[in-house]
């Protein structure tokens, strides 16, 4: 009895310690902008199917390239697509692949990081080199190669996503867990007889996570940015799935007498990317990191 | 000194064998091999053995990654599948042509980046700052494709200012070349003096708020004297390394710039090897773009080394 009121007591402080975070981001007018544009790129993403004006994948040839008018606010694209339409929905894909990818890379970059940052020794020097290696290779090279050679669908995209933007993931949750290693919370744990395991569990994940996670969110917008560019380049979504990226290369062409058609998901695509970046940088203050500093690895 | 110079070379050539291990695994270990990647449905009978014979498929895979590698060390990748022309001569034009665009990029970055990050980080939360603060975060969070096509869109097709499009050969004179790298010069440019100038801004705060600048303010030295023997000598410093790591990063970025404006360097070769499943290629890029970001890297390192006079007596003692 007693144990459930410490248990549910701790809840509630947790919920409480969200809460302000998100008070605090929303406080400085760049982390309120950047909650307020992410907030409704999720809720478009969630209700667009529903309020969608025409079906995204209907050609009409009848229609091709109109000038946006009170019909067509967006315009039509070449094949006689609704460009709202396709707007509206052109981020769902994204999202959802970006968001579950950040994911993937937080648990096992952090999970990696940790490992190496409280094992040390040989296996951390071999780790972390095979790290660096793969730090070096750019990042859209290795991603076309893995993409081109396994396909683009969804299962594809998801763990090639999360495994390359988790490893800089592991170097952060590395560095946090030797910030954290030689304290003597630690220390006492180990006197105590506690295993790696609980040690890493109640001692230090509790500890590193802020970084990780500031480190996460940040990922979430390069991994969004990286996915993009592989849906311009051909590489990701596709067609006719609408995503901003695939738009926005089919449209280019014919830009000269249509903009409209490559306008739209530009200032998609572009919203949501700010959105999650200064997100992220409020996060990041929100907890007190500092990661202006840092170099975009 | 010398042995953290030599040590930081050899960890450099250690990244770059692993590489080129993992390159090599990748494309071994992934289902098919370069000859039925690159054959599809002809992958059979005379022609994959022709195939094979060819890049010496037939022998077994480390014997083919020992002498992939001893010959990748004298420059020769190896014959390209596609054009069946040796890969040496199928990189050398792009990567002189990247090395023009990618320098005049750095040349103009660089010291735009200083004096905005600067200028944002001594008058910080002014009016300056706010606004430069905020073109270089649309700039640096915009993906290049996009500030790109909107280069595209304002500057050559609404403006009529510049052509849009590079249309030129692969092994185009440097002159020939000039006209048409303005834009993609711009669009690198941009987001790469965007990630500077906000590094820069951040060091260069650090250090104002150090306690031997408070200690020059009291005593009494003028301000520009201050800014320009306290604060800028030791914020610049820890900024090359950071300043190296972006342009690192900015490889992949080039890759899709070139893309966009079709302009014949490496960036567009990757996306045309991996189009055409050309394997061979793929590896000596992968192996090159490595080499470009640790070299530059070890550079960062070295000039951080050689400029900090601290650490330099650090090692010494030690």
């Amino acid at each position: 009895m007693k144990l459930d009121n410490i248990y549910q007591e701790e809840k509630k402080s947790n919920f409480a310690k969200v809460y302000e975070i998100i008070i605090t981001m929303a406080s400085r007018p760049s982390g309120f902008i950047g909650l307020s544009i992410l907030i409704f790129h999720i809720i478009l993403a969630f209700i667009s199917p529903y309020i969608a004006p025409y079906d995204f994948k209907a050609i009409n040839p009848t229609l091709m390239l109109q000038a946006p008018s009170a019909e067509y606010w967006f315009g039509t694209d070449d094949l006689g697509r609704d460009v709202f339409t396709r707007t509206i929905l052109g981020g769902r894909t994204a999202l959802t692949i970006t968001f579950f990818g950040s994911l993937i890379a937080l648990l096992w970059g952090g999970l990696l990081g940790i490992f190496c940052g409280l094992v040390g020794g040989k296996t951390d020097d071999i780790v972390m080199r095979i790290v660096d290696a793969f730090l070096s290779i750019p990042w859209i090279l290795a991603m076309l190669l893995i993409v081109s050679l396994l396909g683009t669908s969804t299962e594809v995209l998801i763990p090639a996503l999360g495994f390359f933007y988790g490893k800089g993931i592991v170097r952060v949750a590395r560095a946090a867990t030797h910030d954290v290693i030689a304290k003597d919370f630690i220390v006492s744990a180990r006197a105590r007889g506690h295993s790696n395991f609980s040690i890493i569990w109640y001692e230090i994940i509790p500890n590193v996570r802020d970084a990780i996670l500031v480190e996460g969110a940040m990922r979430w917008s390069w991994m969004l940015l990286g996915f993009s560019s592989l849906s311009f380049l051909g590489f990701g979504v596709s067609p006719p799935t609408p995503d901003w990226g695939l738009m926005i290369s089919n449209a280019r062409g014919l830009m000269s007498f249509a903009y409209w058609s490559v306008i739209a998901p530009i200032v998609g695509l572009s919203s949501l990317i700010i959105g999650i970046n200064l997100t992220a940088d409020a996060f990041a203050k929100a907890l007190g990191i500092d990661r202006s500093t840092k170099a975009p690895v | 000194m010398l042995f953290l110079i030599i040590k930081r070379i050899l960890l450099g050539l250690i990244t770059l064998f692993i590489v080129s291990l993992i390159t090599f695994v990748g494309t071994e270990v992934l289902p098919g091999d370069a000859c039925t990647t690159y054959l599809e449905r002809q992958a059979f009978g005379e022609q994959l053995e022709a195939c094979y014979r060819r890049l010496g498929l037939n022998v077994p895979a480390y014997e083919r990654y020992v002498s992939w590698a001893v010959n990748a060390i004298q420059g020769d990748f190896g014959y390209s599948l596609s054009g069946e022309m040796p890969i040496k001569e199928v990189l050398g034009p792009r990567i002189k042509n990247s090395l023009v665009l990618a320098s005049a990029a750095i040349f103009i970055g660089i010291p735009i980046a200083l004096i905005l990050g600067i200028v944002t980080a001594l008058w910080r939360d002014k009016l300056p700052d706010v606004a430069i603060s905020t073109v270089t975060i649309f700039a640096m969070t915009i993906p290049e494709f996009i500030s790109a096509t909107l280069l595209i869109l304002i500057i050559a097709i609404w403006l009529e200012w510049l052509p849009g499009i590079v249309i030129v050969p692969t092994d185009v004179s440097f002159f020939e070349l000039l006209p048409n790298i303005i834009l993609p010069v711009i669009a690198i440019a941009m987001i790469m003096t965007a990630h500077m100038a906000r590094m820069v801004r951040s060091s260069v705060i650090q250090v104002m708020a150090s306690e031997y600048v408070q200690m020059a303010i009291l005593k009494g030295v003028p301000y520009w004297k201050m800014v320009f023997k306290h604060v800028l000598p030791n914020a610049l410093l820890p900024a090359i390394n950071v300043v190296a790591l972006t342009i690192a990063w900015l490889l992949g970025g080039v890759v899709v710039t070139e893309v966009v404006f079709n302009y014949p360097g490496l960036g567009r070769l990757v996306i045309e090897s991996i189009s055409n499943r050309d394997l061979p290629t793929v590896q000596a890029l992968a192996i090159i773009l490595a080499s470009i970001y640790v070299s530059i890297n070890l550079l960062a390192d070295l000039m951080t080394l050689m400029l900090n006079p601290r650490l330099k007596t650090l090692q010494i003692r030690k």
